[in-house]
């Protein structure tokens, strides 16, 4: 009986009682982070020699690029333009 | 109680197949409410099974024999560390155990991932629900952990002796836990191919439970080869056994796994490889637990034939069947999103070390399966045995610790000559510098392949330390902080890099062990009587006296007789004693009579290792106690019908009889170099895989609204 209420609550109450954040936008956080993460690697090769600066640049360049498409992408969501 | 059991296991069923079937159809008709509903039915079940363990587990402690599970698998003088861990000694706990944990694992994933990956994560539930469903049917149908007996025994049969080992019993749990570990990541890889959604998303979502079902299986395997070079009596730790293998395997396409998803990630690559990996580990987790419980290849581990093989063959043909067939109906959503920039790459290496790692996978499937393939092809059953698979794996061995040195050294997509060049010096210098030690002052060079490994382990360890110091350095630079705290750090903000390198580390570690033990190992098999004098590895080992210990022996086994011997070491200045043993366990066999089956009963070794990390010293012995069957039979015939107490003074002085006039024993002593560090480097790879799945700083959600170019900037130096 306990099972039976649990799992059928939400056919009766609809699935609203949880916390239902937009989905795109908790993928695009994820996203957005793992975007992140490479930048730091990129910076720490830069600063380990491995990259050269011009390999850093545009590898940079290209993940910020990235970058910046997810938070267009996460503003556009939320229904804000990009302010300082 | 029993009835309380199987009742949770119904129920449970029922809900596992409705969470299946919620979920499809929430996924099919976009009706959330369904999806919502079956992962709280993946919760419910997570509650079930757990309710069920509590019965089960209450029932070994209360020693309730009317359970046919605790009835064959415990008894009364079990102790209550083995009565509690018993649950998983038996196929069918085993079976309520694989789904207990699958319950909870995949209860826990979805419940992180209840507000992303909507699309994937209700066929993600669909797979889990319907793979714990059929755990469940097969408890309900052939194995049901809580079936009861007509007539309840006094007694039980107790756990197998060989079972009762700490290391042993923790074992079953960390395989099964990495088993199961690794049908998330499956899971969702299906569902994300179903959706079409096959980007990284379901990997992000995933990686930790990989990396934790990686950790666990890491752990488990270490933990059986420690059971086995300590409890088995052959002084061995790895075997080649088919079981042992069949943890090794997934082991290793996972490992693979770990390492190629990070250039999905990262460069959009290996998308098809990527899910044909992840459904390979699952399979061979699968397989895993096929093995050990179907009785069809003879190992050492299986313990017991099973009644359910029948049913996981036709489990994992169907997932290879459906998998394969969903990869490829998929292959164009499979596209790689851009290509390999340089060989001398980070990916490309990742790419070669998981090749190694696949053909190893193979060659241990090949001459693990070897027996079937023969038999059906020639009739005749035929086995390839450790020497093949050392001469086979042992080469790919020496080239996966040398991908682990390089890869660390790599940048992603390409590296420059001259930080290639800089990158190599010191470590090409430590292995050099090695390689000129080793030949000038020891006689590595009696076995190649060793000394090869040696230098590798050096040059491996070289380029983990060099890349942490450099990595502070450049830390420094940026922050201007002490070595100390840009150490820390480093390793703070880079857990994923740096705790890989640190498991790389580990293997090299461990490697460097299994090479020195395995290659310089010098083992004495000898019959001695008391006083007797033997040298091993530099050791003089002289047979001391026998030993008889009673009513309860050393290890805390539960064992009632336990013969051994005191052997005393010198070497140099330094002196010890060893005191190895046999454990005798009685048997239920009433055709033993009432005195005898206290020393006919199966009998394990109780080994004693002086450890060390240059060398250690392992000694096991087999005490003769056949002089003792005329005064058993005696005591059978005077005895039988006497109080216990009468019984066990008699038992006493049967014993007695051996300790002060012991027959010539059989001893085995093992000088085993650098074995240690086997166990050692288990232990830093576990720590490096604790640094690197322990969650980010960075996962925390954060929500800046700026310009984006210098929000990006702002976010990346502010985190």
């Amino acid at each position: 009986m306990l099972v039976a209420l649990v799992v059928l609550r939400p056919l009766v109450e609809g699935p609203g009682r949880e916390v239902e954040e937009d989905a795109r936008r908790a993928e695009l956080e994820a996203a957005k982070e793992a975007k992140y993460r490479e930048i730091r690697d990129a910076e720490l090769d830069r600063g380990m020699g491995k990259l050269s600066a011009e390999d850093h640049r545009t590898t940079d360049r290209e993940l910020r690029e990235e970058a910046i498409e997810i938070l267009r992408e996460l503003d556009a969501l939320e229904g804000k333009s990009p302010r300082g | 109680m029993a009835f309380a059991g199987t009742a949770c296991l119904l129920v449970g069923l029922l809900t596992a197949l409705y969470a299946a079937v919620a979920s499809i159809a929430g996924a099919r008709t976009g009706r959330r409410e369904l999806v919502v509903s079956g992962r709280r039915a993946m919760y419910c079940l997570a509650a079930l099974l757990i309710a069920a363990t509590a019965v089960l587990q209450s029932a070994f402690l209360r020693s309730d024999f009317s359970f046919k599970l605790v009835a064959e698998g415990s008894s009364t003088d079990t102790p209550t560390f083995y009565k509690v861990t018993a649950m998983w000694a038996t196929q069918d706990g085993s079976l309520l155990l694989w789904a207990l944990l699958l319950s909870v694992f995949s209860s826990a994933v979805l419940f992180l991932s209840r507000r992303s990956l909507r699309d994937i994560a209700p066929w993600a539930t669909a797979v889990l629900g319907t793979l714990a469903a059929f755990f469940l049917a097969l408890m309900l149908g052939w194995e049901n952990p809580f079936t009861t007996l007509a007539v309840a025994p006094q007694e039980g049969a107790g756990l197998n002796p060989l079972l009762r080992h700490p290391a042993m019993m923790i074992h079953p749990p960390m395989l099964y836990t990495g088993y199961v570990g690794f049908s998330i990541p499956f899971a969702f890889a299906i569902g994300a191919l179903i959706t079409r959604h096959t980007g990284a998303d379901w990997i992000r979502a995933t990686r930790s439970f990989a990396l934790i079902a990686w950790t666990f299986l890491a752990a488990g395997i270490m933990l059986g080869a420690l059971w086995s070079y300590s409890e088995l009596g052959w002084g061995g730790y790895w075997g080649w056994d088919p079981v042992e293998n069949a943890s090794l395997m997934p082991w290793l396409t996972g490992t693979a796994f770990l390492h190629s998803i990070m250039v999905q990630e990262k460069r959009g690559m290996l998308k098809v490889w990527n899910v044909s990996l992840i459904i390979a580990t699952f399979v061979l987790a699968l397989l895993g637990t096929f093995l050990v419980r179907s009785g069809i290849l003879q190992s050492i581990h299986a313990f017991g034939a099973s009644t359910i093989g029948v049913q996981f063959l036709i489990c994992i043909v169907v997932v290879i069947v459906g998998s394969t067939a969903l990869v490829i109906s998929r292959l164009p959503h499979l596209r790689s999103e851009s290509r390999l920039d340089s060989l001398l790459s980070r990916e490309a290496f990742f790419l070669l070390n998981n090749l190694v790692l696949v053909l190893l996978c193979v060659f241990v499937f090949w001459g693990t399966f070897f027996p079937l393939i023969s038999e059906a092809i020639t009739g005749t059953e035929a086995s390839v045995g450790p020497p093949w698979f050392n001469a086979v794996t042992t080469p790919l061995a020496l080239v996966l610790v040398l991908l682990t040195g390089i890869g660390p050294v790599l940048a992603w997509r390409r590296i420059t000559s001259s930080g290639l060049r800089r990158a190599f010096v010191v470590p090409a210098g430590v292995t050099v510098a090695t390689l000129v030690v080793l030949v000038a002052l020891t006689n590595a060079e009696d076995r190649v392949l060793a000394l090869a490994m040696f230098c590798l382990t050096a040059f491996v360890l070289a380029v983990v330390g060099q890349e942490m110091v450099r990595g502070t350095a450049a830390r420094r630079v940026i922050t201007g902080d002490s070595w100390t705290r840009a150490a820390a750090g480093l390793l703070a903000r880079n857990r994923r890099r740096y705790g890989g390198f640190i498991a790389h580390a580990g293997i090299a570690v461990l490697f460097l062990g299994v090479a020195g033990s395995s290659a310089f190992l010098q083992q004495r098999d000898l019959r001695l009587s008391p006083g007797d004098t033997f040298r091993a590895g530099g050791y003089e080992l002289t047979y001391e006296r026998a030993t008889a210990r009673l009513g309860g022996d050393g290890a805390g086994t539960g064992a009632p007789i336990a013969f051994g011997a005191v052997l005393t070491a010198r070497k140099g200045s330094e002196s010890f004693t060893l005191h190895p043993s046999r454990n005798f366990y009685p048997t239920r066999d009433p055709s033993k009579g009432s005195i005898g089956r206290y020393f006919e009963g199966e009998a394990t070794s109780e080994v004693d290792v002086r450890w060390g990390l240059q060398r250690d010293l392992w000694t096991a012995v087999r005490p003769d106690i056949s002089q003792l069957e005329g005064p058993i039979q005696e005591a059978n015939r005077k005895f039988a019908d006497s109080s216990g107490d009468v019984q066990a003074v008699v038992i006493a002085a049967i014993a007695e009889r051996y300790r002060t006039d012991p027959p010539p024993a059989a001893f085995r002593s093992i000088v085993s170099p650098l074995v240690a560090w086997i166990w050692i480097g288990g232990g830093i790879i576990l720590l490096g895989a604790l640094i690197a799945a322990w969650p980010t700083p960075e996962a925390r959600v954060r929500r800046v609204r700026s310009l984006y170019r210098a929000r990006v900037g702002r976010e990346l130096s502010g985190a």
